[in-house]
């Protein structure tokens, strides 16, 4: 019926499809059975932990019907996918962990609901559920309980994590985009890995109900696409006060982020655009750019740092004197929460339960043991240390006091420059399996993502180049409090003047 | 401080995991490993510093919320004990605990 070519519309992002629904050239049943058997298509990747045609193409024809009575909303009739985090009442969710395989929710997330058909949402498909670490707990999605998930670019690395699924699915255009979950740099890092685009909010923006708790007061909520702009477009959505079912939400009204973007298009690229950087202060911390990072990242990301130079920025030092000690503070405070929030695994409501056992307790032992997996496991063991008796002082109370240091310096450093700049990572995606044997490295690697995390600012991932392997490096935008908007916008001047991130993996077809 | 087996028999127990021998042995050398790590805390100067719980409050006072104790959600006793490993007549089924 439509005349546009139906092999090319995966590689549509979410605004040029919410364009050609909303122009009624194809519909988002067209659309959702396109992507779903492209889904099919690339199962080998591992992103996916459940679809369901049925159940999507539903959606699809209600967001269709919505559509034909006139409607005309940012994203309606768009699909997209959950990392495996968010219940979802049509959808299992796992949470990447043999403790919840079959578990079915009562309830949608709050964020589910806000993008989705029912509830009045932004009227968006869901396709399925997406791959991540267990629990979100790991960088490189090999943590899965169910299968690890590939890098596009090169099916022997990692895609990153925790939301490596979320990110593999966007990078082979299995999706137009997908939400992930932020705890120390899940979004962020597996975005880098990729060669995608993908903001982690500011801490309390987005609602975590229904978001399976890992560290309560890390955990965020953020979208995961191609480009700032359809990022933009789904933060529009997702964001936003949950008082009533979030204590930590925060009451701020969302924003409207994307219309700006849209007119920055409008004046095109070229002379207009460069305009718009002028005046903006970018801070480089030197933490970031010392010998702790690999040279080909730092290449591509000095590279783009240029760029923005061009587009009449300046850069300045700043200095982030705590980010090493970021690494200690983060892997005692996350795993400390960590232990409290899975205590709820105990066999009786939901979740494993073991097969045989004696008394109560030795029940709760036997399901925990076996439905948890090893990085699960020593994040509890490590939360329930710093936790106990004689040891909350000197590990639990004095990480949350140097806390508070990192997340004043970076204040400090704020009044030097609008945003911080730097790598994701300190390397491109590694190769499956070749440091699953070693959590201390694997921490390591999470220097550059932990102190925003900590201090609970925005951050965002997006695709600044290649690097070893020619793999894709990522470039970290970091802002301070409240200022997505003010990231989003810097992102998208930098995505008219390059094309990083409309690259797509060559070996995927 | 290094951790030794007994911490490990400790802290499993609080856990309420069972860890089996060689598991022991691998999450003592690896808990070793990472609280070396965690030492280098020990040179920040944290004198009267209020610990940080809620990363907003850095800029600004954040209020936790209480909501009035009202019943918000209709009842979903079935749909909630879809993924219960042992229900009856809508009980959670547990082992005997009070003889």
């Amino acid at each position: 019926m439509s005349q546009i070519n139906q092999t090319d519309l995966h590689d549509l992002g979410v605004a040029q499809l919410a364009a050609k629904l909303a122009a009624r050239e194809v519909s988002s049943v067209e659309v959702t059975q396109h992507f779903l058997a492209r889904i099919q298509q690339h199962s080998n990747l591992g992103a996916f932990l459940a679809t369901d045609a049925e159940i999507s193409l539903a959606q699809a024809r209600a967001a269709d019907a919505r559509l034909a009575a006139g409607e005309r909303t940012p994203l309606l009739g768009v699909p997209l996918a959950h990392k495996d985090v968010f219940v979802t009442r049509d959808f299992p969710t796992t949470a990447g962990s043999k403790m919840l395989e079959n578990y079915r929710s009562p309830f949608d997330a709050t964020v589910v609901s806000k993008l989705g058909v029912a509830h009045q949402g932004a009227g968006m498909v869901t396709l399925g559920k997406l791959n991540c670490d267990e629990f979100a707990m790991g960088s490189g999605n090999e943590n899965s309980a169910y299968k690890p998930v590939q890098n596009p670019w090169d099916t022997s690395r990692v895609p990153g994590g925790s939301s490596g699924g979320s990110a593999a699915a966007v990078a082979a255009r299995l999706v137009p985009a997908a939400t992930g979950t932020d705890t120390g740099g899940s979004i962020r890092q597996p975005a880098s890995l990729t060669g995608i685009t993908g903001i982690k909010p500011t801490y309390g923006r987005c609602s975590r109900y229904g978001m399976v708790a890992f560290a309560s007061s890390l955990d965020q909520a953020g979208p995961m696409a191609r480009s700032a702009l359809d990022c933009a477009l789904l933060l529009s959505s997702m964001a936003g006060p949950d008082l009533d079912r979030d204590s930590t939400s925060l009451d701020f009204p969302s924003a409207d982020y994307a219309t700006d973007l849209i007119a920055a298009c409008a004046q095109g690229t070229g002379a207009t655009a460069l305009k718009s950087l002028k005046g903006l202060r970018i801070g480089l911390p030197t933490q970031f750019f010392g010998a702790g990072c690999s040279p080909d990242v730092l290449t591509a990301v000095r590279a783009a740092l240029a760029e923005f130079e061009k587009m009449g920025a300046t850069l300045v030092d700043v200095s982030l004197p705590l980010t090493e000690l970021s690494i200690p503070v983060y892997y005692v405070i996350a795993p400390a929460e960590a232990s409290s929030n899975l205590s709820r695994f105990d066999g009786v409501r939901y979740g494993h339960r073991a097969a045989s056992y004696g008394d109560l307790t030795d029940m709760y032992k036997k399901s925990r043991s076996e439905g948890f997996g090893d990085e699960a496991t020593r994040r509890i063991m490590i939360g329930t240390y710093v936790l106990s008796h004689g040891y909350y002082d000197a590990y639990y109370l004095k990480a949350q006091k140097i806390r508070r240091l990192i997340a004043e310096d970076f204040q400090k450093a704020f009044t030097q420059c609008d945003v911080i700049a730097g790598p994701v990572s300190p390397t491109v995606a590694w190769k499956i399996g070749e440091k699953s044997n070693d959590p201390v490295a694997n921490y390591l690697a999470d220097i550059y993502t932990l102190s925003s995390s900590l201090a609970g600012l925005p951050g965002m991932s997006i695709p600044a180049g290649f690097g070893a392997h020619g793999m894709p490096v990522g470039l970290q935008l970091i802002g301070n409090y409240f200022k997505e908007a003010q990231l989003l916008g810097t992102a998208h001047q930098f995505q008219l003047a390059t094309d990083w991130h409309d690259r797509k993996p060559g070996a995927l077809t | 401080m290094a951790l030794t087996f007994q911490d490990i028999a400790r802290v499993a127990n609080l856990a309420r995991l069972e860890l089996r021998p060689d598991e022991t042995e691998r999450t003592l050398s690896q808990l070793n490993g990472f609280f070396a790590l965690v030492e280098q805390m020990e040179a920040v100067n944290t004198e009267g510093v209020e610990p940080l719980a809620h990363p907003a409050a850095v800029i600004g006072e954040v209020a936790l919320r209480l909501r009035d104790d009202i019943a918000s959600e209709p009842n979903q006793r079935d749909a909630s004990q879809v993924s219960a490993p042992a229900v009856e007549r809508g009980l959670f089924l547990v082992p005997k605990v009070i003889e």
